[in-house]
């Protein structure tokens, strides 16, 4: 843990603020609205509630909280297709602990695994390609889920499967990327972000130069941020610093782990294995071009959704869910209709509300005493407006 | 699935006490069926290693002495609590010294001396004795040491794969001397919140022991009694308003339930939380937060503030206190609601877990 505390000293953060309120003072924006800074990945937004630093920051900053959560992105129509795969009598079905309360349409993989099949938490691929080695007679599904951060793992996981002749192990492959998904936010009309904190985990792998256009083209400033309190703190300096002195560059705070190339080992597996699918359906978001991955045809062996047929419908987000609006930046999560009422983490109706990374479940838990009174107040309102 | 019943005892059993001996080498489910395979099994394994007065006539119920029981107090405590903990062995402990553990535990955390405990187990066909002897010494230890007597039981064997190798439940009765009225709903405004040690250690050791995950650390359960504790607490302060032991849900739940049941905020710090470094760091890993962790041999306490400096000293003085910390402190408003000051310096709500504690992915 010692390598953590520095990151977490009250005493630099408290000269980081002092800098920080002289910046926002030089800030134009300022003056007439409260500056939106993305952090698009859902491990940021943790770090934000879990160590309270919103309440710390000047109210002149803002932040919202992007789409970078894989667990909340992910469409009810995949969720109902992990339950089919786990309830196929000869699955064993593998997944990450948090994608197990992911509710689809009917149920969850909690639910299904209640109901009798056979799901198996996991925290890595290779611990699923074990229990495939383990039962040759039995067909083991992973759950590939997340961005680039957990992409690598799974394409080391296939290529070594195929080193070894694995027959009975397969991906339901979700992975997504995050890049397009930016560029689809940074193109809403309604749009009043003023920079971005970048993902580090993200950038480990893809390094700092997929985000080059946000800058370039976009002209918004995007720092690679680290998931520490300080490194959150010194990203923020970092952004107002470059919106005082009018760049707009792409800025890496997270250089102990970032190299800016990213890692050419982990890209080169990833780019054997897999490649873009023509679009994917994320949740709150739509439809989105070139955001989603599969497996490649020479791979087609260990792709679920070759091997197994799944019903791959689509279900609609409810209509009174207001998740496109809040992971823009254009309403906080309490202006949505549903929030802590008919939409609460017990029972997520909207995909912000389903993983603890996502900004709707973040605020319900995390959030300051005033929240905690509105959820009170509209949970005591709920029954009557949960059955319309 | 069928479930082989125990049948009453022989009437015979008494004479024949102790004289059966448990040959075989793995439960099957001739152990559970009423006959003499069953019979050795309780003399052998159960009657062999928890022996005392009351158990050895081996009716069908313990019979306690009324006059004893009224002599320490006007109120009884009743607990039942079942475990299912796998591995059974982990740093630390093991089913058998939780099994007595906790349920002195629950009764303690009334104030109430624990004299009393039932044991009940669920055993899956294909156990090793090895493993049941095992236990139940493990058991018989940790009640002897307590000076509580298992003074009644029941043993069931289910068929493979009907039960996870080994359940147990224990029941227990003690006494609640008279003036002793600790409640939760007693919290009350500037009350001083306080544990009696590191939290998340038994959270942590379990997940580590369990191979899945191939941690290595050196982190232990926490698995031990606490009357004695509880027992020296209430000698500094006769007054204690709340106290509850930080099993499932860990300390985040207990104060919540406390917070709960006396509509008041209760405010603490993140620093003076003890929190082991080996603790710390598998919860970093995993993306877990040891405010949740179980524990097995922390409570929580909420005292008036002019005894806290008595109490915490007494707590200080007792093996089971040694690392005991004020946390934080009871204020009226907002009401029902738990606030952490976070190391960083901000400030954030602590509310209840919505289902099990799950590894975030990233």
């Amino acid at each position: 843990m010692k390598y953590v505390d520095e990151f977490r000293d009250p005493v630099k953060a408290r000269v980081l603020l002092k800098e920080i309120e002289a910046l926002v003072l030089r800030i134009a924006i300022c003056r007439q609205r409260p500056l939106q800074l993305m952090e698009v990945c859902g491990g940021h937004a943790h770090s934000i509630f879990k160590y309270g630093i919103e309440p710390m920051l000047p109210k002149a900053i803002e932040f919202v909280h992007g789409p970078g959560c894989p667990v909340c992105v992910l469409p009810m129509g995949r969720v109902d297709d992990c339950v089919a795969l786990a309830e196929h009598p000869q699955v064993i079905f593998t997944t990450f602990g948090d994608a197990m309360r992911v509710p689809g349409s009917k149920k969850s993989l909690l639910q299904a695994r209640a109901d009798g099949a056979d799901v198996r938490m996991v925290y890595s691929p290779m611990d699923a390609l074990k229990i495939a080695r383990a039962n040759p007679h039995r067909e083991v599904v992973f759950f590939a889920l997340g961005f680039e951060t957990t992409m690598p793992s799974t394409a080391f996981t296939v290529l070594r499967a195929e080193r070894e002749g694995v027959k009975n192990f397969s991906l339901f492959c979700n992975h997504i990327t995050i890049i397009p998904t930016i560029k689809a936010i940074l193109d809403s009309p309604e749009l009043t972000l003023d920079g971005f904190l970048g993902s580090g985990h993200v950038s480990m792998v893809i390094g700092t130069a997929p985000y080059e256009f946000i800058a370039r083209h976009y002209r918004k400033p995007i720092v690679v941020a680290g998931f520490e309190p300080l490194d959150i703190l010194q990203s923020v300096w970092m952004l107002l610093k470059q919106l005082t002195e009018g760049r707009c560059e792409v800025e890496n705070q997270y250089q102990r782990v970032v190299p800016d190339a990213g890692n050419d080992q982990a890209l080169i597996a990833v780019g054997r294995v897999f490649e873009l699918r023509e679009f994917f359906e994320w949740r709150g978001l739509g439809s989105i071009d070139h955001s989603g991955i599969r497996l490649k045809e020479s791979y087609a062996r260990f792709d679920a959704e070759r091997k197994f047929s799944v019903p791959n419908l689509k279900i609609a987000d409810p209509k009174s869910c207001q998740c496109g609006e809040v992971l823009k930046g254009v309403i906080k999560p309490w202006d949505c209709k549903v929030f802590g009422g008919a939409c609460t983490p017990e029972t997520p109706l909207g995909a912000l509300m389903v993983s603890s990374e996502g900004a709707c479940a973040a605020y319900y838990n995390y959030g300051g005493v005033d929240l905690a009174r509105l959820i009170r107040a509209r949970a005591e309102e709920a029954p009557a407006e949960a059955g319309t | 699935m069928s479930r082989v019943q125990t049948l009453d005892r022989p009437a015979q059993a008494s004479i024949r006490r102790r004289s059966g001996k448990l040959r075989d080498s793995r439960i099957t489910l001739s152990h559970g069926s009423g006959g003499k395979a069953m019979r050795d099994l309780i003399d052998d394994v159960f009657v062999g290693s928890f022996g005392n007065a009351v158990l050895e006539p081996l009716e069908d119920q313990a019979r306690l002495n009324l006059t004893d029981l009224v002599a320490q107090g006007d109120r009884l405590a009743f607990t039942t609590d079942s475990y299912v903990v796998d591995p059974l062995f982990f740093p630390g402990g093991d089913i058998g010294a939780l099994a007595v553990n906790g349920t002195i535990n629950d009764l303690a955390v009334s104030g109430a001396r624990p004299l009393y405990l039932s044991c009940s187990v669920i055993l899956e066909e294909g156990l090793s004795v090895e493993t049941l002897r095992r236990v139940a010494h493990s058991m018989a230890e940790t009640a002897r040491a307590t000076n509580v007597a298992i003074v009644t039981g029941d043993t069931k064997v289910v068929p493979r794969g009907a039960a996870d190798k080994l359940f147990i439940n224990t029941a227990g009765i003690g006494v609640i001397p008279e003036n002793t009225n600790i409640a939760a709903e007693r919290a009350r405004p500037g009350d001083v919140v306080i544990v009696n040690g590191t939290i998340g250690d038994h959270g942590a050791a379990i997940l580590c022991a369990r191979q899945d995950l191939a941690l290595r650390t050196t982190v232990e359960s926490d698995c031990r009694p606490l009357h004695d504790l509880i027992d020296a607490m209430i000698k500094a302060c006769s007054d204690i308003h709340c106290l509850r032991d930080a099993t499932r849900g860990g300390v985040a739940t207990v104060l919540n339930e406390f917070a709960q049941a006396a509509s008041v905020c209760i405010r603490f710090d993140e620093t003076s939380i003890p929190v082991r470094e080996p603790v710390k760091g598998v919860c970093e890993i995993l993306g877990l937060d040891p405010l949740y962790m179980a524990n097995e041999g922390k409570l929580v306490a909420v005292v008036p503030k002019d005894s806290a400096e008595a109490v915490l000293a007494a707590m200080r003085a007792h093996a089971a206190g040694r690392e005991a910390a004020v946390i934080g402190e009871v204020t009226a408003e907002p009401e029902s609601v738990v606030l952490l000051r976070t190391v960083f310096g901000g400030e954030r709500i602590v509310d209840m877990l919505v289902g099990e504690q799950l590894p975030r992915i990233c």
